[in-house]
């Protein structure tokens, strides 16, 4: 069969992707090892993994050491939230219309709205810390939130386009010969059809604005109350004398909420990110 | 017959344009117009011609330009290598290659913040685990301490940003693979051809467009890169890691120098449009080939 391998094959494979995933899972392995270990265990010399008096105690004590931790992961997952529910609210009808309707532009717009994804957002940070401090949004959730979904629509716009393409037109045809309005056909005709589209399109904007909070929230925002995971640890690692075993604790927990979201919905998350990649 | 005007394709796009139009389109206008003159924290300010671009070209801009290039190209050839190679692992009809498929994502998807303040541990050179394997292992004589070198500092951020971008890289070319049809492979299978040669001779250049595609935007991506760098090294020691990105940010806001820090930001515009002209140069060769 095309498909056996010989046995030094598989040991050739299994060794490099043993290779590969120590690459890619050290630094969370480690960041663990240390979440374990008491802080004068942190810094004992000679190096060792596994040291006897291993504990969670790091899990307990980083909540004292770092008081608004829980603020800090609740700001994260709300800005996150927001950001997802912000953008799906301009990023659905846009790529209705872009994949429903002829008109001129079309394609220049689109163009245009693939063309953000160029560039980075701390490109633009000059006029927009002016613009976040003239309409009185500076130290607000909202100078998090609103640049945050900018960045993440056209992806976002793009993936949706491309599910809604699927849909067969004869669908809101049907409805609108019925006398539905082409907003209610929208509604309650096409979002429903297209639930798992929009699945991937949320998750993976999700994905996206939990991943990158840091450069808005550090620059727009001064107030720690409203600051996110990232932004709220980034202060205890600048210190002289970092608490690394309850860092590595928060940020171990800090991450938790995306890897559950990634391995329970794992197949929209792949389709959504790879496909995020944008090819036409 | 000719046509209503119909505004309904257009209303739907206006909360997508309004946004963009605020948080993206104006702060473009802005910045080019900025950096001609000489803001800054003052209330008022005076244009200044191309003062700035001179002014910044005089200073060491040529230098962090060089630096920047350089960083990115060597991080986007690694993540492509790196990747390729993570794709054609998980394409191998193994056992367990379901759960690998899991594994390899979570550099790309944790806050990159985080993954960076890992990765800002294990190259800790009194107690992280680099320094300290490595002296275990005898290639280091004594402690390291990776970020506080110009040239270790350099490609000590240049390894997480390859650690972060891999993942991708590696979907992305492994969805590639999947798309090639199983034909062509049992054809040349059946002429004989060792797995190596339906590699180099099926494998590799059907998913060359795909590779390239990757490679532009890989770039965009990594000439944007800055949570990595700051968290890092904040650009240092001594402007080691300074890239245009980092450079600007120093300047502007930092700084609060806004017109100088503007002219950085055209620069980086500057080089951002001729990857998106080459990207979208390529994308059209691909899809004419495609068409062909």
């Amino acid at each position: 069969m095309i498909n056996k391998y010989r046995w030094w094959e598989l040991v050739f494979i299994y060794a490099g992707m043993a290779l590969f995933l120590v690459f890619v899972l050290a630094p969370f392995a480690e960041a663990f090892f240390v979440s374990m270990r008491p802080i004068d265990a942190v810094f004992r010399i000679p190096y060792r993994f596994f040291t006897e008096d291993m504990s969670f105690q790091a899990y307990r004590d980083m909540w004292t050491s770092v008081p608004m931790l829980g603020r800090y992961i609740f700001n994260s997952l709300f800005i996150a939230l927001c950001v997802t529910l912000l953008a799906l609210f301009c990023i659905i009808p846009a790529a209705y219309s872009f994949s429903r309707f002829e008109y001129r532009m079309r394609d220049g717009l689109l163009g245009a709205f693939l063309a953000i994804n160029m560039i980075g957002a701390a490109v633009l940070i000059i006029p927009l810390y002016k613009l976040m401090m003239t309409l009185g949004l500076l130290n607000s959730y909202l100078s998090m939130i609103i640049p945050g979904a900018a960045f993440t629509v056209p992806t976002g716009i793009f993936l949706m386009r491309s599910y809604f393409l699927r849909i067969p037109k004869e669908l809101e045809e049907a409805a609108i010969v019925d006398g539905a309005s082409r907003l209610y056909t929208l509604w309650r005709v096409i979002l429903p059809v297209s639930l798992p589209g929009i699945m991937v399109v949320a998750i993976t904007t999700f994905i996206n604005a939990y991943a990158q909070q840091f450069l808005f929230a550090l620059t727009f925002n001064s107030v720690n109350a409203l600051n996110p995971l990232p932004v709220g640890l980034y202060q205890f690692f600048g210190r002289q004398a970092v608490v690394w075993n309850e860092l590595m604790a928060a940020s171990l927990v800090g991450i938790l909420p995306v890897l559950i979201v990634y391995v329970f919905l794992q197949r929209y998350v792949v389709a959504g990110l790879t496909s995020g990649a944008v090819k036409e | 017959m000719t046509r209503k005007f119909d505004p309904f394709p257009y209303l739907l796009l206006v909360p997508a344009l309004i946004l963009t139009l605020v948080i993206v389109a104006w702060p473009l206008f802005e910045t080019f117009r900025l950096s001609f003159t000489d803001a800054s924290m003052r209330p008022t300010y005076d244009y200044v011609g191309f003062e700035n671009f001179v002014e910044i070209f005089q200073d060491d801009f040529g230098e962090v330009i060089g630096r920047t290039l350089y960083w990115m190209t060597l991080s986007v050839v690694l993540k492509l290598a790196m990747g390729t190679i993570g794709a054609v692992l998980l394409n191998a009809a193994i056992p367990g290659r379901a759960l690998f498929r899991i594994l390899v994502m979570p550099p790309w998807i944790v806050p990159i913040a985080i993954g960076a303040f890992m990765w800002g541990w294990l190259y800790n050179g009194q107690f992280g685990m680099i320094s300290g394997v490595a002296q275990r292992l005898g290639i280091l004589a004594g402690p390291f301490e990776f970020l506080a070198y110009g040239d270790s500092a350099f490609y000590a951020t240049i390894v997480t940003d390859v650690w972060v971008g891999t993942p991708l890289v590696a979907l992305y070319l492994l969805a590639a693979m999947q798309s090639i049809s199983t034909e062509m492979y049992e054809a040349a299978w059946t002429d004989g051809a060792s797995r190596f040669y339906r590699f180099r001779r099926i494998t590799l250049p059907l998913i060359a467009p795909s590779i390239a595609t990757m490679a532009l935007l890989s770039a965009i991506w990594t000439f944007n890169s800055f949570d990595i760098i700051w968290i890092l090294t904040e650009g240092g020691p001594r402007g080691a890691t300074t890239t245009m990105i980092i450079d600007t940010y120093k300047v502007a806001i930092s700084r609060f120098r806004y017109g100088e820090g503007a002219a950085r930001a055209v620069m980086i515009l500057v080089c951002m449009s001729i990857f998106a002209g080459c990207y979208l140069a390529l994308l059209r060769g691909i899809s004419k080939r495609a068409q062909a």
